[in-house]
Order: structure tokens, then sequence, then C-alpha cells
């Protein structure tokens, strides 16, 4: 379709594949022309159109790309109106390619768009195309699921409904959805997506285009979580009484939590926030709590050692997700980012595939798509090559822009800041690239850098998450969203939140909050880009937005919050902290602060990384809702006990 | 007729040793040091001179093509890719060379691939032609053995030749796509630009050449240009092999000069056509992928690039499908569009869709079960196939359909007005009385 007119060509000439120096001048040397309207590229067109179209069924009515759908399109430009082929048409057989991709195989039209994302981008090569001529057909050859975590973007990339999502069939019409502009808050990297509603039900989550974080890509678990949304969503407050939990009113809630605060004395009371939870709710938590004297609060479920008071390019992705592609060695501390993070992973592989990046993993083993050279399991190894004793240090010291990524299960440990000191001075490099910092963390909760950013740690002989955890230590914990953390009984704990999740069964009173699609919120994410999420809906029945809970509650416990509306509290958020109003935007990379965390010292253990995600599938309350992803853990699950068996 | 003198091809009927001893007392590897001491501009222009035009069917003059590889390395190696993937229905001349006289296309790659600098080449080999892989490899097994090939062989350009063997599919002879299925890939054609010149085998500059185009290459070396541009007409000189196929007497391939009247060929080599030349209906010149022409046109048809292009037809391989009276035209043509329609790649949309299109429309039409305006309808979607594809596959395939419209659309119409007067494939019977 991509035909065009070249003057002095016999034959049109496909436009995708022919450059600008491809083309001849004249005979004259006249500059080359290039027609793209002329009859010749219309008639070329129509034929090629007419020739997609004899074996492409007819059934746009009850097709799910109708509507948005690039064969529709371009036949609307280049179609006629009636059929000249009057044979039968092809039928091909539907093949089973996962949970998450349904296919009709008749409307295939052999693009192949799907085999190369698959074989280039998502680097599985689990797609391709068997059979020859119009035989031709698109399988995973066995059809067995296909393992990757950007499978669902083959959905976008069929440009008919060969491929549709199989979660969404027949659910809605593009034309009847209403588009709201948003960020993800599956994984730290803060995709841009496009959150589709009709009514007050979020039909499906599409990415938009961000050159600079997803580029065009979301992960499975960002773009199937809708159905999370719906599931187990915690409508209406409610109270702990007798060892069960009876629904209440807001006024009775906040009364029995007034109640409690009264009682207890405000280094008895903590905070933790949870991975999903926007800037301006963790900006009005912490204002509340400082109101209330509590000094115990924290961001770090996973007891990740990360101190803003380091500055903040102690705990950023430094080298920005963009800036991937300009590393000259890679080497992987403690991370999978194929699960924490598999759009970033994606751009890894693409910067991997440009050719000459000596890649090195110190932590645990496993499939990431590209090769790489497997350093060692644990702190010893970073030392050596820190240190420059394995052959590895030397590389990366040579390196004018190295990059070290760094994950949570090398952080997430008693001995977290030895680790980060030594991956520091792994990531010094030559120094050659001025506006190189190549220590880059990366994070796995969305809310992590926000909450880091307002310095959402414990203060002066404050307790950090663990010590909240642990059995005695306090009387009145508030959980924000906070599901990963077990709090050892005899705490009173007030969660407010989306979902009935582990947080929530652990609770004395809930109070329900919004999910991220059903709120407008700050995000930052693990390179410090602070992006704005939007609101595409409403959250169910009672439930209400986070910061308006924390400002009716801090009425009722006379501590009241200087703002009345989002707008009063993001002026109060940005006189605060100024940088966060820089929505998009990067901060340039404070070699200094690293350079000073390379200079800490610390003893470490010998023990090796762990995991920081056990199931890409199940990490947050929503995910852990929501069918599909369970679906998809499960089969994830089989095929992993399949592999150990052989 | 090319008096014995001239031949390239002594042993084609395989009368003799093909091994390197009868090899070498037929004349092969003979003063080849002698050749690569001319240079490698020296052989290029002498090639040049030669007037020597592709043997694998497009008749791209192979001198020129040779001069488009880059003179100094840039790092990259050069790779030479001699295409034995010889799958044109009716072609069988690079079966006869690979079978009988393999020597004079080990002898053509090693000049050759001094000639571009290419110290590697690749024989692609189709996959049906498992004997003749065998001979082949023997052949070549042969001349390392005798250290005319190799590392550190006599005449000092270390040249490897490696004979690979191919699955058996008709596109894999489209030199790009030859190449991606060499690389270990699907095999389908690639864009051009960059031209293999440039960016062939594994991105470094590849020339890819025919079986006979490069076998012959010796002997224009040894006997001169100006012998080998002697033979035939201007702008199409030396002799060539033609296959003889369908219905004559003695089917054969058989060396003869270019620019043989095609009446002089059939009846000197092949003992003429079947009942005689009235008899003729229609040849095809050069592989099934070229227009038919017709009877009385083949009277004054001379069997080269320019003489049938006169004819709105074309040499090729040289393969003459001949077909008599008691051809049915229509089910032939029927038949060679559904060899196209199993064998395209599928990578262009025109020639996927519209290959089974044409297959079917012709078989109905064979039945005559057809409109006399669908007779149109398939010369326009031939029109929209052609030209829109990224290789010559789908130019090949709607050719002979072209071909088949443009001389005998009487002939389908008539069926169709049988058919619509009886609309049975059979007469219907009547019970006797």
């Amino acid at each position: 379709m991509c035909l065009v007119e070249l003057k002095g060509s016999p034959k049109p000439v496909a436009s995708c594949a022919w450059g600008v120096r491809d083309c001849r001048p004249g005979p004259h040397g006249e500059p080359p022309e290039v027609l793209t309207k002329s009859a010749m590229v219309r008639k070329a067109r129509e034929g090629v159109m007419e020739f997609l179209l004899i074996n492409h069924p007819l059934d746009c009515p009850i097709c799910d790309q109708g509507g948005e759908c690039d064969l529709q399109d371009q036949a609307m430009a280049y179609g006629v109106d009636s059929s000249r082929f009057k044979e039968n048409k092809r039928a091909v057989e539907d093949k089973y390619v996962g949970v998450l991709v349904k296919t009709i195989m008749n409307r295939c039209i052999h693009c192949t768009r799907c085999v190369r994302f698959m074989t280039e981008v998502a680097g599985v090569p689990e797609l391709g195309a068997i059979g020859r001529g119009e035989d031709t057909e698109i399988t995973t050859y066995l059809e067995q699921a296909m393992t990757s975590e950007l499978q669902g973007n083959v959905v976008d990339l069929c440009p008919v409904g060969a491929l549709t999502s199989k979660p969404y069939a027949f659910a809605a019409r593009p034309w009847e959805l209403t588009k709201t502009e948003s960020i993800d808050v599956m994984d730290a990297i803060g995709s841009a997506i496009r959150v589709d509603t009709r009514g007050r039900e979020v039909m499906r989550i599409l990415p938009r285009v961000n050159d600079e974080v997803n580029e065009e890509w979301i992960s499975d678990k960002t773009r199937h979580v809708v159905d999370g949304l719906r599931t187990q969503r915690l409508d209406q407050p409610y109270i702990r009484e007798n060892g069960r939990l009876h629904a209440a009113s807001w006024r009775d809630a906040f009364g029995v939590i007034a109640a409690k605060v009264k009682q207890t004395q405000p280094r008895r009371m903590g905070a933790i926030v949870g991975d999903l939870a926007a800037v301006e709710e963790i900006f009005a938590l912490k204002d509340l709590m400082t109101r209330l004297g509590v000094v115990n609060l924290d961001c770090r479920q996973d007891g990740a050692m990360l101190d803003p008071t380091w500055g903040r390019a102690s705990y950023l992705f430094n080298a920005s997700i963009a800036g991937i592609e300009q590393a000259d060695a890679l080497l992987l501390v403690g991370s999978n980012p194929r699960r924490e993070a598999a759009v970033l992973n994606a751009r890894i592989r693409k910067r991997w595939r440009t050719g000459a990046l000596p890649i090195g993993l110190v932590g645990e083993r496993s499939d990431l798509t590209y090769p790489y050279e497997y350093l060692g399991a644990g702190p010893q190894t970073l030392a050596d090559v820190a240190s420059g004793v394995h052959e590895f240090g030397a590389r990366l010291r040579e390196a004018d822009r190295p990059l070290v990524i760094v994950g949570m299960a090398a952080l997430a440990r008693p001995d977290g800041v030895a680790i980060a000191a030594l991956a520091a001075r792994a990531a010094q490099g030559t120094g050659k690239e001025a506006g190189w910092n190549g220590y880059s963390v990366l994070h796995t909760a969305a809310a992590r850098v926000g909450a880091l950013d307002l310095g959402f740690v414990p203060g002066p002989e404050g307790r950090n998450a663990a010590a909240m955890a642990a059995p005695g230590a306090l009387d009145l914990v508030v959980l924000l969203g906070a599901d990963e953390i077990d709090i050892a009984p005899g705490a009173f704990v007030v969660y407010i939140g989306t979902h009935g999740d582990a947080g929530a069964h652990r609770a004395d009173v809930i109070l329900p909050g919004a999910a991220y699609p059903e709120k407008s919120g700050i995000y930052v994410n693990t390179e410090g880009r602070v992006q704005m999420a939007g609101r595409a809906s409403f959250p169910p029945g009672e439930a209400r937005e986070d910061w308006a809970i924390l400002r009716a509650l801090s009425d009722v416990l006379g501590r009241k919050l200087a703002y009345d509306s989002l707008t009063q509290l993001r002026q109060a958020l940005f006189k605060a902290h100024p940088h966060l109003q820089r929505v998009g935007q990067l901060a340039p990379a404070g070699r200094a602060e690293v350079a000073a965390l390379a200079a800490r010292d610390g003893a470490f253990e010998k023990t090796a990384f762990g995991r920081s995600l056990d199931d890409f599938y199940l990490t947050n309350p929503v995910a852990r809702a929501s069918a599909t992803m369970a679906e998809c853990s499960v089969i994830a699950e089989r095929r992993g006990a399949l592999t150990a068996a052989e | 007729m090319l008096e014995d003198k001239d031949r390239i091809f002594t042993n084609l009927y395989g009368l003799h040793d093909w091994g390197l001893a009868g090899a070498r007392a037929r004349g092969a590897w003979d003063g080849t040091k002698a050749i690569l001491e001319k240079g490698r501009d020296g052989i290029i222009n002498e090639v040049k001179a030669s007037g020597l035009r592709g043997r694998g069917g497009a008749g791209f003059p192979t001198g020129l093509k040779w001069s488009f590889m880059p003179k100094q390395s840039d790092g990259r190696p050069h790779y030479l890719v001699v295409n034995a993937d010889e799958s044109e229905p009716g072609t069988c001349k690079d079966r006869e060379i690979m079978r009988h006289d393999p020597h004079l296309l080990v002898e053509g790659c090693l000049i050759a691939g001094f000639a571009m600098g290419a110290h590697t080449c690749f024989i692609y080999i189709r996959g049906e032609f498992v004997r003749e892989r065998e001979r082949l490899q023997a052949a070549v097994d042969q001349a390392y053995e005798a250290n005319l090939i190799g590392q550190n062989n006599v005449h000092g350009f270390p040249f490897d030749i490696i004979v690979h063997h191919g699955a058996g599919a008709y596109i894999c002879g489209e030199e790009t796509a030859l190449l991606e299925s060499l690389e270990g890939k699907k095999g389908q054609p690639r864009l051009k630009p960059p031209f293999p010149a440039n960016v062939g085998l594994y991105g470094a500059p590849t020339t890819v050449n025919n079986v006979e185009s490069i076998a012959v290459v010796p002997d224009i070396m040894r006997r001169g240009a100006h012998w080998f541009a002697g033979i035939g007409r201007p702008n199409n000189t030396g002799t060539k092999l033609f296959c003889i196929s369908g219905h004559v007497e003695r089917p054969c391939t058989v060396e003869d000069a270019m620019g043989v009247p095609l009446r002089e060929l059939l009846d000197t080599h092949c003992g003429g056509v079947h009942g005689g030349w009235s008899n003729l209906l229609a040849v095809i010149p050069g592989g099934s992928s070229m227009p038919l022409i017709p009877a009385h046109q083949c009277e004054h048809l001379l069997m080269d690039f320019d003489g049938c292009r006169e004819f709105k037809s074309a040499l090729g391989t040289a393969a003459v499908i001949v077909m008599d009276k008691s051809t049915d035209i229509v089910r032939a043509m029927a038949r060679i569009s559904y060899f196209y329609k199993h064998e395209s790649c599928g990578q262009c949309t025109p020639c996927r869709e519209g290959m089974g299109w044409m297959w079917r429309v012709l078989t109905r039409m064979a039945e005559g079960r057809a409109h006399k305006r669908e007779i149109d309808m398939l010369m326009e979607v031939t029109t929209q196939i052609e030209g829109h594809t990224i290789c010559a596959f789908g130019d090949g395939a709607a050719w002979p359909v072209q071909g088949l419209l443009r001389h005998f659309r009487g002939e389908i119409e008539r069926r169709i007005d049988e058919y619509s007067a009886n609309p049975h494939p059979e007469p219907v019977r009547v019970a006797a009385e």
C-alpha cells in the first residue's frame, strides 16, 4: 500500500523501503521526483487493495477491530465498492496463541508485523509463519501460549482483526469509548497509556507513544489488568468488631479512628505507603502525620536501603530509559528487567541489537531475551567487578557510558547500602562523558520515587517499615494501599485502599479509596520523571479519592489540613517540592551524589541476590484481583514446571 | 549450426569421464594461472568484450555485473554465489553441466572469484538435485585434492568453494531469496536497493551468477573474447545451452549458437515437431515464466534475447517447450499457473493473492465455465500483479497468462460458448432408441 511513483522508474517503488539516496537524478541532473498521488500510484494501490480484500472476510460488523482497522481505512481510500473475485475465499483455522490474544485467522493479511515484533522487539521468537504463498499461516508452531510479557502489543500492531484482545472480545466498540490519557502504575516505568472507558467502567488500556519512556509498547500487566479494577473492590468503609468486618458509614469509621488516635501516643503510631499511591495522597498523609507528631513513616515495604538524604541521584535511574540506547557497557545487579520492567527490557534489547554491548549479570540467572555474561550470584562478585579484579570490571571502567542497573533484589537486604556503594563504584567509567551518570536504580513500585522525593521515610528515631510491622512495635498503623507487608497482631490497622487484598484482611478499619484510573495524580517514575495521570473514571460506591479521605479524617482528628481541593493541595505540594511541577522533564544527573554514595563503606554478606518479583503477573492488589492476570500466572507457572522437568 | 570446434561443453551427454583427468584432457584447468595473471581488470574487460549475457534468465551483461563489485574491500569479505537452484520448469541445462562437466564450473568459480576479489564461493544447489550435488561435491573435492583451489593452491589465490544444498523452493532461485536461504532464513526476496553487490550475503558485497554464465568463462578466457563475440549476433553473442522439451521427436539439451532459428534448432537436434512443423501450436521459448509464441510467429523466431523480444517474449533460460496441436493450451497454462500459485513465497500481496486468483479463473476457463468478460478481467489482474512485487516472480507468473490471452483468446471464447450451450463437463448422453 505504500507504493509511490518515482520519475524515471518504470514500476512503482515501495516508499517504506526506498531511501531518498536511492533515487537517481534525471537525465539532465534534475533532482529526483517522487509522486504520491499520481494516476499510476492510485492504480497500483487500488490493485494491491483489491488483492488484500479478495481473501479477507466481510465480517466487519462482528469484528472487534471494526472502527479502528487499518484495512478499513485503506479500503475507504483505495477500495472499490464491489468485488470481482468470484471464487471461494480462503479459510484458515484459528490458532491458540495464549490467553491474551484471540485469533481469527481468516482475517490475516500476512503482513507479518506480529512475527517481526515478537522476534525483534520482544525477543521471544515464538510466532512465525508456516507454509508459503497464499497458504501461509501465522502460528506459534505447536499452538502453545506465547511467553512474552509484551505479547499484548501484537493486538495493536495487527492492522486487521486477525489478532484481537481475548479478554476484551466483543466488549465494546471504539466509538463508544471515552479516551483519557494517563500513566501506568503497574511498574515503576510510568508507561504512557490511554484509558478507554464506557460510562464509569474502564474497558481497556492501550499504550500511547512516549519515545522517552515506553516508545509505543506496554506490558501485558499494564494492558490486561483492567478486569482487576472491577472485582474485589472496596466500595464502603468497614469496621472490625469482634474479629469480623462490618460495613459502616464514613462517620462511624472516622469516629473509631479518632477514638484510637486519642488513646495512642504519637511515637506508638506509624504510617506506611504502598506501591500504587500518587504523590498527592502521600503528601497529604505525611502532612497529617507531621501534624500528629508521628515520625514512624516509611514507603519502602520491601526494606530497600534507599535514603533521600543521600540525594536524589542515589535512588534514581540516572541514565534515563532513553539513555540505555547510548550505553556502551551494561551491568545488571540483582535485577531482572524482563519481570520488573518489561518495556525497559525491550529497550535494552533494542540497544543490544545495534551491536557491541557487553552485558554482565550479577544475581539470579534467567532468560532476559538477550545473551549476557553471567558473572556471579552475589555481592562478592559485585565487589570483584567494582574493584576491577573481575575482568568485566575493566570493561566497565573503560566504557565511556557504563550503565549499572541495580534492582530491588540487591538493595532490599540489610547490607543494601554497601551493595549500592559497590554498584556506584562500578558505574564510574572513564568519566569522559560529562553528562553521563550510569548508576541506575530500577524500582518496581510506581509510588516509590515520588514518596522518596517527599521524604516519606522515618524521621529522627523513627522506625522503618519492618520495625513497624514487628510485634508490639506500634499501637496504630495507617496503611495507604500497603499490601505487601504483614503487620504483626496487636497493632490497630487503618487501611486506605482499593481492593480486598492483604492489607484489607489485616485492617481494623477500612477506608475505601480510588484506584489509579479513578483519580488524577502525580507519579514519579524510576528515572525521576514527573508524570501526571488523568482521571478516567470514578471510584465505586462510597469510595473516595485518597487525598480527600485524609483531608476529611484530619478534620475529625482536629488536625485539619490546609487544602480543600486538589488544586489547593497541589499548590501546597509544589511550594514544598518545586521539582514536582516540571511534568515530563528530567533533572540533570547528580554525579556528585553518586560519587558520595560510592565512597560509603560497609560490610556485605555473602548470600546471593534473590529475586524481587516472584510472579510478574501478580505484583499488586489490582493485578491480584484480575482473573486475566491469574490465568496468565497459572500458565507461566505450568510452563516453569514443564521446563524444570526436562 | 555450431561447429564442433566451437563447443564449450564437450561432455554434455556424459559420454566421457566427468572427473578431473577427463576434464583436463578436454582442456579444463589449462593455463588457469596464466588467466589469473591477466589481473582482475583484465578478466573483467575480457568478459565484457565477449558480450556474455547472464544465462540465468534476465540476460544482464555478466562483465558489467562483475564490475559493480567494489574494487577494494572495506574490511568486509567479498562473496561469489553461484545459483545452481535451477527450478524453472523445462530447464535442465545447469543440471547437465553439474553432472557431466562440473570442472568447467569449478574453474569458472575460481576465475570469477579472482575477478571480484572473492575468496569464498557458495554454490547453492537445488534441493531435488541430489546426484548432481554429489557429483559437484566430488569435483570440488578433486580440485581441492589437486590443490587447484583451497588455501594454498597452485594458482596463488586462496579460494574456497562450499556446495550448499537447498531445500527445494522455486523462489530460492531468485538471487536475494537465495541469499536469505543461504543465511539460514526463510527464502523471501529482499527489497533492492541495496543491491547484493553492496549488501549481499551476510551484509557483504556479493555477486550471484548462474551456473552456465560461470562455466563458460574459462573457455572465453582461453580462446579470447573475440572468438566468443564472433558467434551469434551482436548483443547476443556466444553459444548457449538450449533445453528442448515437449512435442518433439527427441527432446534434448544441446549447445548451439545464439540466434539460431527456432525451426533449425528443432529440426537439426530434435528431429522436428511431432507430426511435422505444420502440427506446431505454440512454443514457450524460455522456461515456463515466459509468454508463449504461437506457431505462425515461430517461423521467423531467432533464439536469442532480442529475437524473442521481437515477439513479446523473452529467451529466459532458453528452455524451449514445444506444444503441438494436441495440446490443451488453456489447461497447460492453468497448470503453469498452479505451479506459480504453489511456489509464491507470499511476501508481496499481489503475488500471494493474485496467483491463486489467476489459477482458479484459468481452471474454470479450461472447462469453459466462465464469462467472456472475465477474460479482460484476468488480463487486468495480470497487469495488477506485474511490476508490483519485490522480485520478478510476479512478472514471470503473469506473463504466460498474458501470452495465452493475447494469442488464444479465440480458443477460450470458443470453450465458453461450448459450455454455455451445453453446461456439463461431459456431453450429455442420450439413451439409444
